[in-house]
């Protein structure tokens, strides 16, 4: 039998290589996709802005004026600072609800809750993080918006204050659970040494976990950062999308993601307020980008750390 | 092939030396293994035996930090210069200390090497999966629940799977590494039987800290002492004490390892 | 010995104090929620019939079912899965069988992290630019379906890897061992070991596309349509644009039609996810090894 080995079947183990090379080479290709999108993302953005950015765009103008009047017959501005002003009261009012929550949130569920009650609580999260935002848009438009106005005696409820809580709550989940992560990535035998030296629970928590789990944590709030930032329809829905620069929480705002969700669909291909609004989507990308990036690096300063 | 005919060499090792990181397992081994023989290696752990295995059939690809210089051959040619490392490695069968069943039924564990190599006519899978298991000693503990995973079996049972599995292969050359170490020792003496048997078609290396199973079963025997290859002899020769090196007579009469 | 008493009482004061303050938060976090969705439901509940899922919007959609934003989303969700599932499995078997340690794989990684976090209305306009105009597949199914693949990807890619990695390597080295190739290993040990995995991933992937609106509203989804989508490159209604149109864009909605067309979405993501999660438990329960 050995050495007799038929010729067919040495053929067949060279097809099979064959294969195994074409398949290889196919997920390879499909890997690699991934950096293709976000190049294809990119320069498809990119392109549709560029000229305008070249040609007709004032920077003075797009990050210091509040003046955003791209449909003016007579003399349209790009004045971005409301929108931005806009973007970055709401994510501020998001994350000041949002981070002290999710973090004690994280750290009940990774360190006090046990057995069911744990379990039960992850998936509640998990739940809430998977609720659309057109549903949260539409909660702020309509359970909040009366609930504010009531509340406080304004008469508009469409504000900082009503998007900034519901992206708080947007974001909470996504928070809770990366943080969560970042706890229980701190090893068992941390806590056991500080337990063996006498210290309490919230002693270990406070001295050892979270200091442990910084990383982990900071990384937690960037990404939420990053989430409320790119958010869209919830901001286009509860902030009352007005231009404005905001003296209280209780103006309305408009914000980037949200102008151009709203304006896109009324302008006319190829021109400047087509591009402008490209523009802004060139400025959102490099800044959820430069937050994934830093959220990255930070993480990956938590490996070389230990 | 007639067993009297001149033995040809199967196996040949030039001056191979194999290092994980900067340590040196196993350094400047040259020796052949013959075609029809059983080939024992003795020594105690950490001799560099498992890794003189693993070069055999290129699985230092599969652990980064192994590296492996020097030559062998394998049925006449370089080991390296097969363009098709999984067609080298169908002709090799391996069995490890530490047994894997795949987590599949008993059966397709068995079946799996030969639909691998095309077969797909279930009379033939049948009949190489009863001689497997047959030959393994595990046919009469299993043949009433071939549809059960392998990977839940005991770990005794797991290793005759992992041999059925490496005999399913039909291989050239047959590398146990201390088969016997979850095996009850009744089932390894109808194993060793087995393999007697089994010389008459496949090379068998047999790695063992068993010095005795080396002795009932090994035709030639060499022996590795902390990644020096000392000597190889006639088993007899080894156990009859006309041996070259005192410490393989040391070690052979029981007085370390 | 007193003293050691009275500081164990005080600690055990103040750990119960800490819990207590913990829980209250996580408890804040999830009971206004509960109070919304109660309140969707409460309010939402009485336009929900068999009728509503099955008649078309009337009086300029201020009245009638949601049948044909139904049906659209079903299409979007269904034509989003058939792009991104081969490439994101494929691409997560890449990752966890043959990536090799080095720049390009962190490189990957990388995008891939960034994919899931760029806004969804960039998203929207890689869509317009991409598919409706460079490769001219129009306002239509598969440009808003081929967005929010891409949108997705990170989703099945992650769940996919994952479950590839849960599969002890001891597995694959024995079937190597055996001389099969690498894709006769993952073909025979490693996917059918983690498909349940993938499975999940899958399902969590159409939760998400559901759901999406910005994507599409520019791409795919349009506001009102009298016919259903005869095929990929026709547009659509969809559920979570629909929702947003009868919200904002249509005067006199009769208070309860949005409320219903929340529930039915929030209904279809929920059971979607807790069918991810329950398929998960069970996995859990069902080990091979």
């Amino acid at each position: 039998m050995p050495g007799s080995r038929p010729h067919a079947e040495i053929d067949r183990r060279n097809a099979d290589w064959y294969v195994d090379k074409l398949v290889q080479v196919t997920v390879f290709v499909s890997g690699v996709s991934a950096i293709l999108f976000i190049i294809g993302i990119f320069v498809f953005v990119t392109i549709e802005g560029v000229g305008f950015i070249a040609n007709t765009l004032d920077f003075g103008e797009f990050f210091g004026s509040p003046a955003w009047r791209p449909t003016s017959e007579t003399k349209p501005t790009y004045g971005a600072l409301a929108l931005i002003v806009g973007t970055a009261s709401v994510t501020g009012l998001a994350m000041l609800v949002a981070v002290p929550f999710s973090l004690g949130a994280a750290i009940f569920i990774g360190e006090f809750a046990t057995g069911k009650v744990r379990e039960t609580l992850k998936v509640l999260v998990e739940l809430l993080a998977a609720i659309p935002s057109v549903v949260w848009g539409f909660i702020g438009l309509s359970i909040m918006n009366p609930l504010i106005i009531d509340v406080f005696n304004v008469p508009v409820g469409l504000s900082i204050l009503n998007s900034g809580i519901i992206l708080g709550l947007m974001a909470a989940p996504i928070m809770t659970t990366i943080a969560e992560d970042a706890l229980k990535a701190v090893p068992d035998t941390y806590r056991e040494a500080a337990e063996a030296m006498g210290a309490t629970r919230w002693q270990v928590i406070f001295r050892v976990v979270l200091p442990a789990a910084k990383n982990g944590l900071v990384a937690a709030v960037l990404l939420g950062v990053g989430r409320g930032f790119g958010e869209t329809m919830a901001v286009l829905m509860a902030s009352g999308h007005s231009v404005n620069l905001p003296t209280s929480v209780f103006d309305s705002v408009r914000a980037l993601t949200a102008t151009i969700a709203a304006e896109l669909g009324e302008t006319a291909q190829g021109s400047d307020h087509y591009a402008a609004l490209f523009t802004l989507g060139i400025f959102l990308f490099a800044i959820t980008f430069l937050i994934n990036l830093a959220a990255d690096v930070v993480v990956r300063g938590i490996r070389k750390g230990k | 092939m007639s067993v009297d005919a001149p033995a040809r060499d199967l196996v040949r090792v030039r001056g191979l030396t194999i290092r994980y990181g900067d340590t040196a397992a196993l350094s400047d081994v040259s020796l052949s293994i013959r075609e029809h023989e059983i080939f024992g290696i003795i020594g105690p752990a950490g001799s560099g035996k498992t890794s003189f295995l693993r070069a055999l059939n290129r699985m230092d690809e599969f652990t980064p930090a192994m590296t492996v210089d020097g030559a062998v051959e394998f049925d006449g040619k370089n080991v390296r210069d097969w363009r098709n490392a999984y067609a080298l490695r169908s002709r090799i069968g391996v069995v490890f200390p530490l047994p894997v069943g795949l987590p599949m039924t008993i059966y397709d564990n068995v079946a799996l090497s030969p639909r691998l190599r095309g077969i797909r006519r279930r009379s033939e899978l049948d009949e190489i999966v009863e001689r497997c298991l047959t030959r393994a000693a595990l046919w009469d503990e299993v043949k009433d629940r071939l549809d059960s995973l392998g990977s839940l079996l005991s770990g005794g049972q797991q290793q005759r799977l992992t041999i059925a599995r490496a005999l399913s292969q039909e291989p050239q050359l047959l590398l146990l590494d201390e088969f016997s170490i979850a095996v009850d020792p009744v089932t390894t003496m109808r194993i060793e039987d087995v393999l007697k048997e089994l010389k008459q078609e496949v090379t068998i290396v047999l790695v063992t800290n068993l010095v005795q199973q080396a002795r009932r079963l090994a035709d030639r025997t060499a022996f590795f002492l902390m990644g020096e290859f000392v000597e190889l002899a006639e088993t007899e020769q080894l156990f009859t004490g006309e041996v070259a090196d005192p410490r393989t007579r040391d070690y052979v009469e029981g007085r370390f390892g | 010995m007193f003293e050691a008493t009275e500081l164990n009482d005080r600690n055990r004061r103040a750990e119960r104090l800490w819990r207590w303050l913990f829980g209250m938060m996580t408890g804040l976090l999830i009971v206004p929620v509960v109070l919304i969705l109660g309140v969707l439901i409460v309010k939402g509940g009485p336009a929900l019939s068999i009728d509503f899922l099955f008649t078309e919007p009337t009086d300029g959609m201020r009245a009638g079912g949601v049948f044909p934003a139904l049906i659209g989303t079903i299409w979007l969700v269904a034509v989003a899965l058939l792009v991104s599932v081969p490439i994101g499995v494929a691409a997560a078997v890449y990752l966890s069988e043959y990536a090799p340690d080095n720049w390009l794989t962190r490189l990957i990684n990388l995008c891939i992290i960034n994919l899931a976090g760029v806004p969804s209305i960039v998203h929207a306009l890689f869509g317009v630019g991409a598919f409706v105009l460079f490769f001219k597949f129009g306002i239509s199914i598969l440009a808003a379906s081929c967005t929010l693949a891409v949108l997705t990807l990170p989703v099945v890619i992650v769940a996919t890897r994952e479950s590839l990695q849960a599969v002890p390597q001891a597995f694959r080295e024995a079937c190597w061992n055996m001389g099969a190739t690498r894709w006769q290993t993952i073909r025979r040990v490693v996917l059918p070991n983690s498909i349940s995995g993938i499975l999940t991933g899958v399902i969590l992937e159409v939760s998400r596309t559901t759901g999406e609106t910005a994507p599409i509203m520019f791409t795919g989804a349009v506001f009102l349509l009298p016919f259903l989508p005869q095929s990929v490159f026709d547009p659509t209604m969809a559920m979570s644009l629909h929702l947003f149109v009868v919200s904002t864009q249509v005067p006199g909605v009769p208070d309860e039609l949005p409320y219903g067309v929340a529930l039915v979405l929030i209904g279809m993501v929920l059971c979607m996810n807790a069918l991810s999660i329950a398929f998960r438990v069970y996995l859990r329960g069902k080990k091979k090894w």
